[in-house]
């Protein structure tokens, strides 16, 4: 095994993404008496997902200048009433679009 | 991700067949923006040169829709392997609390059906299977044929993304790039939980933007998203607890 062959990297980071994902999954099931039900962990936990997301995207946003800023309010105002994630990325990535085409 | 309410209120002594088709049923609604959201990983994937075959094979092997988009994000030559992985796991650490809350589902299921079962258990057919269970009809078959419904549509998705990816020129003039940005942005306000979130969002951007421009690689998707849930840990009065807290704070 040639740990420097590109497509035995790739195929590493999917068998490893593979296995953390799943033993998460089963992991949780199995666990899930011995997880404590309240508290400050489980507080911890269910605020992790909006926190986690959020970290992943701030920056990007930031780095996206002004139009990307408006385009990411739009996105998040769009999924806030509609509740509609597909739709809410059609618009922002539109106002992106249209500010490029449009030189803005 | 998009989280459809549906409540089929029919017989539990259903067979398992008949439960897996009506949970593959169930989650057509939320299947059809899971293959439009997986277009856009699709076309993504192609842009950065990752073949039809391994995106299948991350498809099948990891299902997770955020990880997969974080991954192909990361994915430059040559491959950081050990940050896709520790990135996975940070975004795909909720699944500990969605597999935990499947446990009153599978009680008494040996543990091999448990191990067969929860491959497919992914964000949309878990909230349409809690939404069944509450009233009282979901059984781990219904979850299977809903996880077997948001992965037919994950892989038709992508793989019919991963085709136009390749004869799109110039992903920039169609903000192509951008729509990474808009994916999470939507999926993260989908995520809001109320006022309660405030404090703990403001602190997890802040902590984000000031440590990527501080550290190199991924680090701040785990300082932000652990700084900001730790806010609700250190914050035990004052707030109106949900749900199964409501008995913890007094």
């Amino acid at each position: 095994m040639n740990l420097a062959d590109p497509e035995m990297t790739a195929i590493m980071a999917v068998i490893g993404a593979a296995a953390a994902t799943y033993g998460l999954r089963l992991g949780g099931l199995l666990l899930s008496e011995r997880l404590p039900q309240n508290g400050g962990f489980r507080r911890f936990m269910e605020a992790l997902p909006g926190t986690i997301l959020l970290s992943l995207v701030a920056p990007g946003i930031l780095a996206a200048g002004t139009w990307g800023a408006v385009a990411a309010a739009s996105t998040a105002l769009c999924t806030w009433k509609t509740r509609n994630v597909f739709l809410s990325m059609i618009i922002g990535v539109a106002i992106v679009a249209a500010a490029r085409r449009l030189g803005w | 991700m998009q989280v459809a309410v549906e409540r089929p209120a029919r017989s539990l002594r259903e067979t398992a067949a008949v439960q897996l088709r009506r949970g593959f049923i169930a989650n057509l609604p939320v299947a059809a923006s899971v293959a439009a959201y997986g277009s856009v990983l699709g076309v993504l994937a192609a842009q950065k040169g990752i073949g039809w075959l391994m995106l299948l094979m991350m498809n099948l092997s990891i299902f997770a829709g955020s990880a997969q988009f974080v991954m192909v994000d990361m994915w430059v030559a040559p491959l950081p392997v050990v940050e896709i992985v520790i990135a996975v796991m940070i975004i795909n650490m909720r699944y500990l609390l969605i597999g935990a809350s499947l446990q009153p589902l599978f009680r008494g299921k040996p543990l091999g059906h448990k191990m067969g079962m929860m491959h497919l258990v992914a964000d949309e057919n878990w909230a349409v299977t809690m939404a069944a269970h509450r009233s009282g009809t979901a059984t781990t078959a219904f979850l299977f044929g809903g996880g077997l419904c948001v992965l037919s549509a994950w892989c038709a998705g992508t793989m019919l993304g991963h085709r136009l990816g390749a004869v799109v020129q110039n992903p920039e003039a169609f903000a192509l790039d951008f729509a990474f940005v808009a994916v999470f942005t939507a999926l993260t306000v989908s995520l809001w939980r109320g006022r309660e979130d405030v404090l703990p969002w403001l602190v997890a951007a802040v902590v984000a933007i000031g440590v990527e421009k501080l550290l190199p690689g991924k680090w701040y998707i785990l300082a932000g998203g652990m700084a900001g849930a730790l806010v609700p840990v250190f914050r035990r009065t004052g707030r109106k607890p949900r749900g199964e807290n409501s008995n913890e704070l007094g």
